[in-house]
């Protein structure tokens, strides 16, 4: 399987990194190397194996319903490029 | 109750489903320490966790999880031990991480079902097909700026419940049935506000229609509305539009549509091209959640009386009709409220005064139950004054109305004001006898056969004692004389 | 000479006074100002800051109270957050972002009193093996071929600024990640020791993610024992990581001189790749004897899946990674690209914030998870790795460490292996798959090659037994008795 010119738009734009013709070319290549070497995989029988997740040696941990953090919009705002009084901006979305 | 559309082609039968995000009752949010309270100032209620900063993780709330499966006790829906929670990828300004952590392929909730009624007395159950937990967004306010949209983060890892029902739904109607019903044993757990206007409870409306026993047709869903009653417009007018669409020749696409109360329609939210594709995938920051059984059972031994078993009870209990029991298990606090007043008491009398006086008194002053001028113990003195024929029934109206206006006790009331019920014959006798000399050609007439001349006494003896006699001894006297 | 002592000898000096912490910190800062601007080794030098915290050392040295660590320069991977401190996890994303938070593995090391002097260079986001990614230039390994003292070798990566500040003598150790070999891999380049402990033994929290669900902390030093005190601060349980593991803290430092009477040391058949050149070879054989040596049993295991580490692991770290990344998008923190519309915002500004191979690993991890591709690459992938995980565990039953070599190669010149990625990826063969199973794994150098570069060798071991590794670790170092140094190097340049 190979991915045309096409597909790796589309998944430019799902990942919202702009690429101009000379990346597409270059990505395309790239990427179709990359998934046809990742192609090996198709030879392992999985059946019946369950996927792997996190690590087995802990469950999911809960916290108290408490609070104890927020109230802190300095340290949250400090990193923004663009912010407005107490909020983060973006350009203006129409909906 | 069978709600059909009649078409050009022939009778429409519609078809939905809802989808309900609830925002769960918790001090903080879902996966960080920060309050998960509505308001506050604008990026207040945010923790770095909230904001998505690089190397900050999740770590999940023991009391929305709790929130969750005594939510999924309610729905009587099964609950699954083990769940898992899915990131849910796409770029939005008031999405912080870039995804949503939520539970795309195991919910900690399974099927269960709600009990809905309509107004003709039929009963409905609509399946719920899963319940999950998922974080919120954050806000975007477009109003503020000519260029600019900003961003508050405040609800962003607000933890939500989205439930989802079976394509179940037949009629507007009975979608509202079943959002009423859904909200009610919300509230009754104390896992959702309910409150549609702050945003705490929303439904996305998936909508199709059908000619009778087709398979389904392709749906539309209507995201985010945001009152009962716009729901059940929006259900409306998308059938409406859809039949249309099929009777002319066309195809119904499926889509996401925003529904506008204003026009009350539905219109297209996006384009096919930029249809979303959300690459769902365990979040890796999260292990699976796995409760113990025992936990879920102390969840449930914890829960409260909900609506459906509370209102077969006070049928039964208190030998009240159906539907007042019905309207009493409404919301907690009326049912609580009857509880107190009935405890002990004549249920039928008690169910009387709370929603017949009771309720429009308070619809007169615009309260709640919660700040009813007169306390549930208050109206049941009241209403053992009566049973005990202190007072009579007539009285009993003024003296609640005393009370009412001066938050005095229905004792003090009848003692200030002398109401207290005259039981001796010798003073209704007295009474009796001049009425009969006063009206003589009336004893007349009643004598030739007026038979209902008999009130006419009854009345004006009460008046002359003040509305204070007791009324079975004064018809008695009156027959005896008569 | 101060910049050449380990942090076990540097320890006792302080405490004798035979030098101050100010005198052992500024000769490390002496060091990078002479060195750093060749070897690009740190993005940020803090050197005020540590002379600050040298001169608090000694006063608690001073009372005789000092914490275990008081006093140690260490370099800090550029993918720690570090309050106040400017960290870009050397992405031009990042440039200018300063985390008003610390880490907790970084915050374990200031609360036992270790100095920090810099921020470490490393491949953008660690998403590299030859730290050629860094948006803030390549890392030079201080180490030459023999004869050709021009050609710039790389440090391996992605914790190639850590792994050459420390072989070069600039710090006494460092911090690293490693992901699928960011912490053995550069350490086998530069002739050092690094450690990856057990998935979930430090916490995550504060490190910028790459793959979360491979992503671990581990130090970098230039002696086993060195690794053992560091590892003993970072290590630990942590509430803010769900993913961290209560398990309780082994004493490390004593475990580097446990016995090997009677270890059972694992040799991975399928580790014997066609082509492995002969000088890898050569020393592998080398650690199998002397291990028997030192009196461990050596057996033939088999870890029949571990040949598919490499392709599940670029299915799994990149779809992790797509994810994980979706953050920077311009509007709380890093760089932000000034569009009309917010979708060309946000492509704007990733597009000109992160560099080629970050955005060819998002673009792979977007597409494996897409419609229709997720079956196929990422739950396959998942699927696998449970298989791989089998191995190790079934293996292990059999044996209690694994000896394999660290990498492929020795290190390679800056401009060989770019053309094509997949080149570039199998680099990491040998470590990726103890990555994929979350088990610990050690390299230390074992030797030179023929053209007189070091060569590392690969302990594997059992979950959260980090002190079987320090154990046949130290063994080792001690038959190997590495005492080469890299050619550029703060003492007697």
């Amino acid at each position: 399987m190979s991915l045309d010119p096409a597909t790796v738009r589309r998944i430019a734009r799902l990942a919202r990194i702009g690429i101009d013709e000379s990346d597409l070319q270059s990505l395309q290549g790239e990427m179709n190397g990359i998934l046809g070497w990742i192609e090996q995989l198709d030879e392992v029988n999985v059946d019946g194996v369950a996927p792997m997740v996190g690590t087995e040696h802990a469950i999911l941990r809960m916290r108290d319903d408490i609070v104890t953090d927020g109230n802190i919009r300095d340290a949250v705002l400090s990193n923004a490029t663009d912010t407005v009084g107490p909020y983060y901006t973006v350009p203006k979305v129409v909906e | 109750m069978s709600y059909l559309i009649e078409g050009k082609t022939g009778t429409w039968e519609i078809v939905v489903g809802l989808e309900v995000h609830a925002q769960v009752i918790s001090k903080s949010k879902l996966f960080s320490g920060a309050s998960a309270t509505y308001g506050g100032e604008a990026n207040t209620h945010v923790s770095l966790v909230d904001a998505g900063f690089p190397g900050m993780l999740p770590v999940i709330n023991r009391e929305c999880v709790a929130q969750a499966v005594r939510t999924g006790l309610g729905l009587k829906a099964r609950i699954n031990l083990q769940s898992r929670f899915d990131r849910k990828n796409y770029f939005y300004a008031d999405l912080p991480t870039g995804y949503q952590i939520s539970q795309f392929t195991h919910p900690i909730v399974g099927e269960g079902t709600v009990e809905i009624e309509l107004s003709d007395g039929t009963v409905r159950h609509i399946g719920i097909t899963r319940l999950h937990l998922e974080q919120d967004a954050g806000k975007s306010m477009h109003d503020q700026d000519p260029s600019r949209s900003f961003i508050d983060l405040n609800r962003a890892g607000v933890a939500l419940m989205e439930i989802v029902s079976e394509p179940d739904i037949r009629s507007p109607e009975e979608a509202g049935a079943y959002l009423r019903k859904l909200r009610m044993i919300l509230r009754y757990l104390g896992t959702c506000d309910g409150n549609m206007e702050e945003g705490s409870m929303r439904a996305d409306v998936n909508v199709s229609v059908r000619k009778k026993d087709e398979p389904f047709r392709t749906r539309c869903e209507i995201k985010n509305v945001n009152s009962i009653r716009y729901v059940m417009h929006a259900i409306e007018a998308e059938a409406a539009r859809q039949v249309e669409i099929w009777e002319s020749g066309g195809s119904v696409d499926q889509e996401t549509r925003l529904f506008d109360p204003s026009r009350n329609e539905t219109r297209s939210l996006r384009s096919k091209e930029d249809a979303h594709d959300y690459r769902y995938f365990p979040d890796p920051d999260l292990l699976p959640l796995v409760i113990e059984e025992e936990w879920v059972r102390n969840l449930e031994k914890s829960l409260p009386e909900l609506p459906d078993d509370k209102r077969d009870r006070f049928e039964k209990e208190y030998g009240i009709p159906h539907y007042d029991a019905g309207v009493l298990v409404a919301e907690q606090a009326i049912a609580d409220y009857y509880e107190t007043v009935a405890h002990g008491r004549d249920g039928r009398l008690a169910a009387n005064w709370v929603t017949g006086d009771l309720f429009a008194a308070l619809n007169r002053s615009g309260r709640d139950i919660q700040d009813s001028p007169i306390s549930a113990e208050a109206l049941g003195g009241m209403l053992d004054l009566v049973s005990d024929g202190t007072i009579n029934g007539k009285i009993a109206k003024e003296v609640f109305e005393d009370m009412l206006e001066t938050g005095d006790s229905a004792a003090d009331i009848v003692e200030r004001k002398g109401l207290k019920q005259v039981t001796d014959t010798g003073a209704i006798d007295k009474a009796v006898a001049d009425i009969m000399a006063r009206h003589a050609d009336k004893v007349e007439e009643y004598r030739g056969g007026k038979d209902r001349l008999f009130g006419f006494f009854v009345g004006q003896v009460m008046k002359a004692m003040a509305g204070k006699a007791n009324p079975a001894l004064v018809n008695e006297a009156l027959k005896k004389v008569l | 000479m101060l910049t050449e002592l380990t942090i076990a000898a540097a320890r006792d000096g302080l405490r004798r006074r035979d030098f101050s912490a100010v005198e052992l910190v500024k000769a490390h800062v002496d060091a990078i100002d002479r060195l750093n601007g060749r070897l690009n080794a740190f993005i940020t030098v803090t050197s005020e800051d540590a002379l600050k915290a040298a001169e608090r050392a000694d006063e608690l040295l001073g009372h005789g109270d000092a914490p275990d660590l008081a006093g140690i320069p260490l370099g800090i991977k550029d993918l720690f957050c570090t309050n106040g401190v400017r960290t870009t996890a050397a992405s031009r994303m990042l440039e200018n972002f300063i985390p008003p938070y610390e880490s907790t593995v970084t915050a374990n090391l200031l609360r036992d009193g270790a100095v920090f002097i810099g921020k470490t260079n490393l491949d953008e986001f660690a998403m590299g093996s030859a730290n050629i990614t860094s948006a803030f230039g390549n890392v030079e390994n201080p180490w030459k071929r023999e004869g050709d003292p021009q050609t710039a070798l790389v440090p391996g990566g992605s914790s190639g600024g850590s792994a050459a500040a420390v072989a070069a003598g600039l710090a006494m150790g460092a911090t690293g990640t490693d992901t699928g070999g960011s912490i053995r891999q550069p350490a086998a380049y530069c002739g050092i020791v690094g450690l990856k402990p057990t998935y979930g033994r430090c916490s995550r929290w504060g490190t910028i993610a790459f793959a979360s669900s491979l992503d671990q902390a581990g130090p970098m030093a230039r002696t086993v024992e060195d690794c053992a005190i560091m590892l003993q601060s970072m290590a630990g349980f942590d509430p803010k990581d769900s993913t961290s593991v209560d398990h309780p803290v082994d004493d490390y430092r004593a475990a580097c001189s446990g016995s090997l009477k009677g270890m059972r040391v694992g040799i991975p058949r399928e580790y014997r790749v066609d082509g492995m050149p002969a000088e890898i070879e050569a020393s592998w054989k080398q650690g199998v004897e002397w291990l028997r040596d030192a009196g461990c049993e050596i057996v033939d295991v088999s870890l029949p899946h571990t040949k598919y580490g490499l392709a599940t692991y670029y299915i799994v770290a990149p779809a992790e990674c797509s994810s994980n990344l979706a953050r920077y998008d311009g509007v709380r923190f890093g760089r932000r690209v000034e569009a009309p519309t917010l979708d060309e915002m946000y492509e704007k500004t990733r597009r000109e914030g992160f560099g080629a191979e970050v955005r060819r690993r998002i673009m792979i991890g977007t597409y494996v998870l897409s419609a229709g591709y997720y079956d196929a690459y990422y739950l396959k992938a998942q699927k696998v790795r449970s298989l791989i995980r089998r191995d190790f565990t079934e293996a292990f039953e059999k044996v209690d460490v694994m000896l394999t070599p660290t990498a492929p190669s020795p290190a390679f010149a800056q401009g060989e292996k770019t053309d094509d990625p997949v080149q570039m990826y199998l680099n990491d063969v040998f470590t990726v798959p103890a990555s994929m199973a979350g088990m610990p794994a050690m390299s230390l150098p074992a030797g030179l090659s023929e053209r007189g570069l070091p060569l590392g060798l690969q302990l594997i071991g059992r979950p959260f037994d980090e002190k079987s590794l320090l154990a046949a670790g130290r063994a080792l170092e001690r038959a190997a008795a590495f005492t080469h140094r890299p050619a550029i190097r703060a003492e007697g340049v």
